[in-house]
């Protein structure tokens, strides 16, 4: 049992294993630090002055929240005037509209809250009594509440200039919407390239060409994507992403930066990851198989489709999530494309201008005021929750795939 | 083993005419002529690397999957030479099956195993009768009666392997190709393989590629010596071919004799 020099070989170990463990502290503190400056603008104090206070719009001592609809009409048409309640009825009649909705405009004309000040969660846990001491000094008129950014109103209110109700319903349906249509053109294009690539391509010059430059693809700054994106779906291709071509849309005003372009351009930036991603996994598939299945008289076809692929399925589903993942957030292409950074009205279909949500929280952070940064802290926890939401679905659906086989 | 010798008036189920097999550019397999007799196990013996797996992959053409891999000569079966550019692999390989070294069942039920070689060749029949005759005569039934619809993968690896004769056999070949069956597994499993095989060989024509002499000896009816070329060129060649028992007991060449005793491979 003399080995020579054990003791400083043990050395060498422990050395290295706190190394280890110092780079996963570090990294642990970046994602903290995330955290916590995410959190850190989404709630806390704001001071809010009405013009009317809510209260005062209380029916019999039933509070604004509860009332019906009809009582909530009145009320509305009692505050604004006959012209604009007459624009309102003309755009949408209130008898089609939600007792949610109605209320919704009653906050925008009638209450008009608008935040006078507001304190990050860091200030409002630590320093509370001060801010309530300065909030009485300098606003006797408003009142001071804890807000959440992130709230119902947030979710299903469209963009609006006015931070007290801005949302980002149209950012968010946006972002399903290209998201979608990157999923519905690069997956099944991807996972046939993949299928070719290593089920039927000879190993000759020209497919070890093909592989090498997908590999590259892969690592093609975004904005690249979006230049390409411009030049293809926007410019050359626009009579049919802006839905001319199929008389979807009116030639006048229509072009090209639509929701369809948005969602190729995405879907070109994420084809190279579906593909080597899809490889991988066919290649995982155990050779033993392939060879089992041509030994009963299978055709290539046959040996793909029946066991190739349903092995190979839950590896190809995982790479496609993270591929997803990241186009979710892509938001450098997307300004090259054309999305709208203010609009209002939701996407209606592939051919609508649109804005996304990494475009919303950019667009919200470059503002001056220093309300909408707490907004953009808002959206950020949506798309995270979009984002989380996404993942579990995929891997749901991936190990139920994989309990099958 | 068998009391019946083979009788020479048989037509071939297989045979080859200087058939030779290249990886690339090196020659594995150098001029085999070799005729293996129906309804009789023929195992193919010999040392490490000498060509014996290749051969057996030349009957039924899996050795196209692996790129580079190129065949000259003939392989006749039914008369036919199978490598001629009208013949179909897939067609091959259906009456020609084939057994692997490792178990390699589907990660798919014990049914769906047995049922789905049937199926893809266009079996009309009754699914449930065939599973139920081909486990039978793989000897596996009685003990997967019970569970029919587990993953194949759930048995032990002598159940794997004879479910894997059960789903080749599922197929109704002429031919099954067996390729070191029993390399991986114990030996009270590779006794009822070869138990297996023996009732097996009423049916069909049986090819065993082995390395272990003992197994040749007890199973096959004719034996092929395969040994490398003594030209420096490392090809495989066929030494000598005969009954088993002739071969084990008197074998002609020196060679044959020095491997059968042991004293190399």
């Amino acid at each position: 049992m003399t080995a020579s020099n054990l003791q400083g070989r043990h050395r060498l170990g422990r050395v290295w294993l706190v190394v280890f463990q110092i780079a996963l502290v570090v990294g642990i503190i970046a994602l903290c630090a995330l955290l916590f400056n995410i959190l850190n603008g989404s709630f806390g104090f704001v001071a809010v002055e009405d013009t009317v206070s809510p209260e005062s719009l209380a029916v019999n001592g039933v509070p604004l929240e509860d009332l019906d609809k009809d009582a909530l009409v009145q009320i509305l048409q009692a505050h604004i005037s006959a012209g604009l309640y007459a624009r309102y009825e003309f755009e949408k009649p209130f008898a089609e509209r939600s007792a949610g909705e109605v209320y919704d405009l009653i906050l925008e004309r009638v209450i008009e809250p608008r935040f006078v000040a507001q304190w990050s969660l860091y200030e409002t846990l630590t320093n509370g009594d001060a801010i309530r001491q300065q909030a009485a000094q300098e606003f006797p008129n408003a009142r001071l509440e804890f807000r959440s950014w992130l709230n119902s109103h947030f979710l299903r209110a469209p963009q609006s200039s006015y931070p007290e109700i801005a949302g980002v319903r149209t950012a968010v349906l946006g972002s399903l919407w290209t998201i979608s249509i990157a999923v519905l053109f690069a997956f099944p294009v991807g996972v046939a390239a993949a299928v070719y690539l290593q089920e039927y391509a000879p190993d000759n010059l020209i497919n070890r060409i093909i592989q090498t430059n997908i590999n590259n693809l892969a690592g093609v700054p975004s904005i690249i994507y979006g230049i390409l994106g411009l030049a293809i779906f926007v410019r050359v291709l626009g009579q049919f992403t802006s839905g001319i071509a199929f008389g979807a849309s009116d030639p006048a005003t229509a072009n090209g930066r639509t929701i369809l372009s948005a969602g190729l351009t995405l879907g070109v930036l994420v084809l190279p990851l579906i593909i080597i991603n899809a490889q991988e996994a066919i290649k995982a598939v155990p050779n033993s198989l392939r060879q089992a299945s041509f030994g009963l008289g299978a055709t290539r076809w046959e040996t793909v489709w029946y066991h190739v692929l349903p092995n190979a399925i839950s590896g190809i589903m995982t790479g496609t999530i993270l591929s997803i993942s990241r186009a979710i957030g892509e938001t450098a292409p997307l300004i090259v494309i054309g999305a709208s950074t203010f609009i209002q009205v939701d996407p209606e279909g592939p051919f609508s201008k649109f804005t996304t949500l990494p475009i919303q929280i950019y667009q919200w952070t470059a503002r001056p005021q220093s309300v909408f940064r707490n907004l953009a802290g808002g959206a950020s926890l949506v798309l995270l929750g979009l984002l989380l939401t996404m993942n579990a679905t995929a891997i749901i659906l991936r190990n139920r795939y994989r309990r099958s086989l | 083993m068998t009391d019946t010798a083979p009788t020479a008036t048989a037509t071939a189920a297989i045979e080859t005419n200087d058939l030779s097999i290249y990886y690339g550019s090196f020659q594995a397999v150098r001029d085999v002529n070799l005729d293996i007799q129906p309804n009789r196990i023929t195992a193919i013996i010999g040392p490490s690397g000498c060509g014996k797996s290749t051969v057996l992959r030349a009957f039924n053409r899996m050795n196209e999957l692996i790129p580079s891999v190129n065949t000259t000569g003939e392989v006749l079966f039914r008369g036919q030479n199978i490598y001629k550019p009208d013949v179909d692999p897939v067609e091959v390989r259906r009456h020609i099956g084939m057994v692997f070294q490792k178990p390699n069942p589907f990660p798919k039920s014990v049914y769906e195993n047995v049922a789905w070689g049937a199926r893809i060749n266009g079996f009309k029949g009754n699914m449930d009768e065939l599973v139920h005759s081909s486990l039978q005569s793989a000897a596996l039934w009685d003990e997967v009666k019970d569970k029919l619809d587990q993953s194949g993968l759930s048995l032990s690896g002598g159940q794997q392997q004879r479910l894997c004769i059960a789903r080749a056999i599922a197929v109704r070949p002429d031919i099954i190709l067996m390729d070191e069956p029993c390399s991986a597994l114990d030996p009270i499993a590779t006794l009822r393989i070869e138990e297996l095989m023996r009732d097996l060989a009423k049916d069909y024509t049986i090819i065993i590629v082995t390395h272990n002499m003992q197994q040749a000896a007890r199973v096959s009816d004719r034996t092929a010596f395969f040994s490398l070329s003594e030209d420096g060129k490392r090809a495989g060649m066929l030494m000598e071919y005969g009954d088993t028992k002739t071969m084990f007991t008197r074998p002609e060449k020196k060679i044959t004799e020095d491997y059968i005793t042991g004293r190399f491979g």
